[in-house]
């Protein structure tokens, strides 16, 4: 894959059909890939990479590329594809100035779940079926790809890009079995007791680095709230229980009904708190209240945030369970 | 007194201005008692409140919150509380699944007509507040004053 | 800091009975903003009033709070006795310690303790406030009205009489609207066209209104007082200020098969046309899709036969721009279609007609001239059956086209239809199956009785459920009588369907246009059901006739003058003032994401794409929103809309709402 990317990048550069390339190059170590600007076909043999490490969404950084001149080429994975489209209806990038060529995804490798499976000292890895063969510091390990994926694509909601100029290789389908929502069940079935003392535990590891709002593609508001001193809620460090509470809730809820679930928060979040079960709980909660709605499905569909129906159900519902 | 000795709960209540708030001066207007701890802040419509008041009361040390506006169909800027009532229902949520007691938190709809219905609401969310306790679990203990 | 005064009212004793107002004002004297504290027995009177202005002047007062009775009651006063003391306005918070504190608690230090947190919130909140000014934004003395029926042109006559020029844009060749093609009027039964024709004379004569038929609104931009609308004018192919309406080319033109809508398709008429004979204007028109000449290019009769020489087969639309103050919308209804409605027979039989079809019938200037027969064989009914609520009243539509609500004029005409016949007719045997029969209304319920008692008409409680067209020509009508308790069978020669009305089809694009808003039935929606009735939510539109929900001609004609009495209100004003709490945006937060502008029930939110460029980062155009406060209403929805805290709102901003909590839950 990453040969034929490299190459249809090469040829659209040289012809003049895009200006640069965004797309990953290989950081300290293979396994984490970051992504990078390319604007020749030289930087690109140098060092544009592609491979089962690559899980980054690259749709955010275009806010800021498609105002410069001439057009970016950006490869976009399904989950990618919905935070591009998102970002389309709120008219954040530039249609005009992005060139997309979808890749299809089988699902990325978390390089901590590879580890924890048994395969320290990672040198690469590549999936072959069901299983992984990592090429590590002390030999070569075959694991079960199920056991290696990230959080979010063990329960992959699409195999399906949704937005692109073009596509390279088959364009996958939506998975409506997916299971994403039934750790927030769980969540759910517990009583609430026991999910306070959860979320106490999770949220109180937050060190208030900021990696989920900038991996975010739907955190990327001109200046957040947290760091304007006008809203009266500006903060830098978590010094007190309540504001990982604060922070985390507002987030969620700023994202809400706009939040693609692609999972980066908490792919990107290094004391592996899982962001992604706040976001999915809106998710959910929107589905069962207003009706199944998937944000970036389309370009220009309504964020059920800013619309409503008449007959809505009551906010009663929350603590009468049902009854409108 | 033994009445001092018992909890009372800090209660904000946010009212628009065209309908609820107009309802808790009619309660006035008819003496219709409610307790004390209850206070008040005006808002145009029940749209302008944001989820950050909310929270922002609680950290501040309140024990509830509740959102009163014009019933749906009767929003003075004819839409404001259907979009109010969607985010109040998904915080609300929200807050419940972080473990943070339904209870504390309540929208209801009370027309400049319903004096009755205000005062007997806020008698019966601050009961229910009182039975609660204090809110520990969203206080941010730093803004206690001693 | 600013400096604070705090003013606390006894009310006389309303307040000062539960409340330590002394406690109160000391208390209050003590935070660290507040230089002056006072308390007063009567704080809105003139004495009382003295007090603030004094200490504003003695003290340098910059901000104000006055804890007394709710500001629903006096805060107006008081913004009144502040700015005449030289503050802004705005630099006033009222704490409600009588309505929300003295009256509903007993225990005296109670109500003290809580009209203190009160005091406290208004003074954190002020601390806050802005001097606002209300912005000021000019009245363009021109109405448009859309919509040519007897609601716009009462409309249109009405704002016209007052002095102002106005508008009327209406889609047909003709102003007239449905009272055109009635024959009489209930409860009076005075002919229709006796009483519009004047009218819409009176509209063609009148030197402040102008007549754009055939003609469509294309594009609404601006705002009240500030309206900018572009009209669409169709080619009619016959210059309008020639052509004298002679009618030469409508008898000349060859195309003789063209359905005529003026008689709903029941004849036919030319390609070139004039609608009917006191059409206004009275001007020819060239029906594109079927003349000859425009659609193969041969014949050019009618140009021949002009004398005025009137025909332009070259004729383009045009587009018309035009600045209003305020625009009326009067797009009146429709039956609806009740093709869905087969159990009728509507679609199988000639004899089964619409009750506006029957009105055509009865018309002198209809398909029959005015005589009762039967479309199909030209003979004399002498059974008729009306059937009420064909498509009206449904829930749970089965049919897909019924309507919930009630059409409310079906009941009156229907009586109205049935007398007309017995009148003329007396052979005739009348039924009327209805639901109910609602007939509220000035001599509405004694003309109903009346078809009963002194006409004779048979009427049923019941629904009819089948009309099955019989050999011998008759109509089969098999209906259950609900009082009677029994199914049963007519034998009728004609069947009249009372067919529910519907908002026209171009309503809903117009309110997209318009930035109003409709009901789930297309009809628009009113600023208020009971005490704004004739206005629409977005400021500078009014509501004239159907258009806002079913109603009869004398309901339309008071109504049209309600709206046009609005609107005579706001063009005598020179300039409009708004209320400055308003959203405003921070662009420099701003993501333009539209979250905002969808939220917004007055389209008072646009955005622009706006240079940031700075040197350091060279070219930065970002889309950012700008609010346009003459026509916002300051509810806010926006706010809360936005995640970057972009958009915050006048007077209830973010962070003084923040102010207030604090002070709340210190």
């Amino acid at each position: 894959m990453q040969n034929t990317m490299m190459k249809r990048a090469s040829e659209l550069l040289a012809d003049g059909t895009v200006s640069r390339v965004l797309g990953w190059k290989n950081g300290e170590f293979v396994y984490d890939p970051t992504p990078a600007v390319f604007k020749s076909v030289e930087a690109l043999e140098e060092s544009f990479v592609y491979h089962d490490f690559c899980g980054s969404n690259l749709s955010k950084y275009l806010i800021q590329l498609s105002k410069l001149e001439g057009k970016t080429l950006v490869f976009l994975k399904p989950c990618d594809s919905y935070s591009m489209n998102q970002l389309l209806t709120e008219h954040r990038v530039h249609r005009e100035n992005v060139y997309i060529v979808g890749i299809p995804c089988d699902g990325k490798l978390d390089p901590d779940a590879v580890r924890a499976s048994g395969a320290d000292g990672i040198l690469g890895a590549s999936v072959e079926g069901d299983s992984v063969k990592v090429d590590t510091m002390y030999g070569e390990v075959t694991l079960d790809q199920a056991d290696c994926l990230l959080e979010r694509c063990k329960t992959c909601k699409s195999h399906k890009v949704v937005v692109f100029d073009e596509m390279l290789g088959e364009n996958g389908d939506v998975n409506p079995e997916s299971a994403r929502f039934d750790e927030v069940e769980k969540l759910e079935a517990m009583t609430p007791d026991e999910r306070f003392t959860f979320w106490r535990g999770e949220l109180s590891r937050c060190i208030r680095c900021n990696a989920c709002r900038n991996i975010c593609p739907a955190c990327s508001c001109e200046q957040c709230v947290f760091d304007s001193p006008t809203s009266g809620v500006s903060q830098k460090a978590a010094a007190a229980s309540f504001e990982e509470n604060m922070f985390h809730i507002i987030r969620a809820f700023h994202v809400a009904g706009r939040c693609t679930d692609c999972g980066e928060c908490s792919r990107v979040c290094p004391q592996h708190i899982p962001l992604h079960l706040l976001n999915r709980k809106f998710i959910k909660d929107i589905n069962t209240y207003y009706g199944e709605y998937q944000a970036g499905v389309e370009e220009g569909s309504r964020a059920p945030l800013v619309n409503f129906t008449k007959d809505d159900c009551e906010p009663n519902i929350i603590y009468k369970g049902g009854s409108k | 007194m033994q009445v001092n000795q018992e909890f009372k709960p800090k209660v904000v209540a946010f009212c628009c201005n065209w309908c609820s708030y107009a309802g808790a001066d009619l309660a006035g207007t008819n003496r219709s008692n409610y307790p004390a701890e209850v206070k008040i802040i005006r808002v145009p419509c029940s749209c302008r409140v944001n989820p950050l008041f909310i929270l922002r009361a609680f950290q501040r040390g309140a024990d509830g919150v509740i959102l009163c506006g014009c019933h749906p169909g009767d929003c003075h800027y004819t839409t404001g509380n259907y979009y109010a009532r969607r985010r109040m229902t998904l915080l609300f949520s929200m807050l419940d699944y972080l473990g943070i007691e339904k209870e504390r938190t309540r929208v209801e709809w009370v027309s400049a007509a319903e004096g009755a219905k205000f005062a007997a609401t806020m008698n019966e969310f601050v009961e229910t507040v009182a039975a609660l306790g204090e809110n520990k679990r969203l206080e941010d203990l730093r803004c206690k004053t001693q | 800091m600013r400096r604070i005064g705090v003013f606390v009212c006894h009310c006389g004793t309303n307040i000062a009975a539960t409340v330590d107002v002394k406690t109160v004002a000391e208390t209050l004297g003590k935070e660290p903003a507040v230089v002056f504290s006072t308390d007063y027995p009567y704080m809105c009177s003139e004495a009382g009033q003295n007090i603030i202005k004094d200490a504003i002047k003695e003290h340098k007062l910059e901000g104000v709070v006055v804890c007394s009775c709710s500001p629903r009651m006096h805060e107006a006063t008081f913004r009144k006795t502040v700015a005449a003391a030289g503050l802004n306005p705005y630099m006033l918070e009222v704490a409600n310690i009588r309505e929300q504190c003295s009256w509903i608690h007993k225990d005296i230090a109670e109500a003290t303790a809580k009209a203190i947190v009160l005091g406290r919130a208004a003074i954190a909140k002020v601390q806050l406030n802005a001097p606002l000014t209300a912005g000021e934004s000019p009245v363009t003395k021109r109405a448009l009205v859309i919509g040519g029926g007897i609601a716009g042109i009462q409309t249109a006559l009405d704002i016209a009489e007052a002095g102002y020029p106005v508008d009327i844009v209406e889609k047909e060749p003709t102003i007239g609207g449905k009272m055109t093609q009635i024959d009489k009027t209930f409860p009076t039964l005075d002919c229709s066209s006796c009483i519009l024709t004047p009218k819409m004379v009176e509209c063609a004569q009148n030197e402040n209104i102008t007549i754009y038929s055939y003609s469509e609104v294309e594009e609404v931009t601006g705002f009240v007082g500030n309206f900018s609308v572009k009209i669409r004018r169709k080619a009619r192919y016959v210059d309008e200020d020639k052509c004298t309406g002679c009618g030469a080319c409508t008898e000349k033109c060859p195309v003789k098969n063209v359905p005529d809508a003026y008689n709903l398709g029941l004849s036919n008429r030319h390609a070139a046309y004039i609608p009917f004979a006191q059409a206004i204007p009275n001007v020819a028109v060239l029906d594109a899709e079927h003349c000859i000449k425009l659609t193969k290019g041969k014949c050019g009769l009618c140009s021949k036969v002009c004398s005025a020489g009137a025909i332009d087969y070259e004729q383009k639309e045009t587009i018309v721009e035009q600045q209003y103050g305020a625009i009326v919308a009067a797009t009146g209804y429709n039956p609806i279609n009740i093709d869905g409605y087969d159990e009728f027979a509507y679609s199988q039989s000639k004899d089964v007609l619409t009750s506006l079809e029957f009105e055509r019938i009865l018309k002198a200037d209809g398909p029959t001239e005015g005589h009762l027969q039967r479309l199909s064989d030209g003979k004399q009914p002498k059974t008729i059956v009306f059937v009420q609520c064909v498509g009206s009243r449904e829930s749970g539509s089965t049919h897909g086209c019924g309507k919930e609500y009630c059409s409310k004029i079906c009941c009156m005409y229907t009586a109205k239809h049935a007398i007309l016949c017995r009148e003329k007719y007396p052979d005739t045997d009348v039924y009327v199956f209805y639901i109910d029969v609602r007939t509220p209304g000035k001599n509405y319920d004694e003309f109903y009785r009346r078809a009963v008692e002194q006409y004779g008409v048979h009427y049923i409680k019941g629904m009819v459920g089948k009309v099955a067209p019989q050999a011998d020509s008759t109509l089969d009508v098999q209906a259950s009588d609900l009082i009677a308790n029994e199914q049963l069978h007519v034998k009728a020669d004609m069947v009249v369907l009372a067919a529910a009305i519907e908002a026209d089809k171009t309503a809903r694009p117009l309110a997209t246009m318009l930035t109003a808003s409709m009901d789930t039935n297309d009809f628009f929606t009113e600023a208020h059901a009971k005490l704004r009735p004739v206005e629409s939510p977005t400021a500078g539109v009014f509501l004239s006739g159907v258009c806002q929900g079913p109603k009869d001609i004398p309901e339309t004609v008071a109504q049209a003058g309600a709206a046009a009495s609005k609107v005579i209100g706001l063009l005598a004003k020179d300039k409009l003032t708004g209320n400055p709490c308003v959203a405003h945006s921070n662009e420099l937060k701003c993501n333009g994401c539209s979250s905002c502008a969808n939220v917004c029930p007055y389209g008072a939110i646009t955005y622009e794409e706006k240079d940031f460029s700075r040197r350091r980062d060279g070219s930065m155009i970002r889309r950012v929103t700008s609010v346009n406060e003459a026509v916002c209403q300051g509810c806010g929805a926006c706010t809360v809309a936005c995640p970057s805290g972009a958009m915050d709102l006048k007077g209830f901003a973010t962070s003084q709402i923040m102010a207030e909590v604090d002070a709340i839950c210190k």
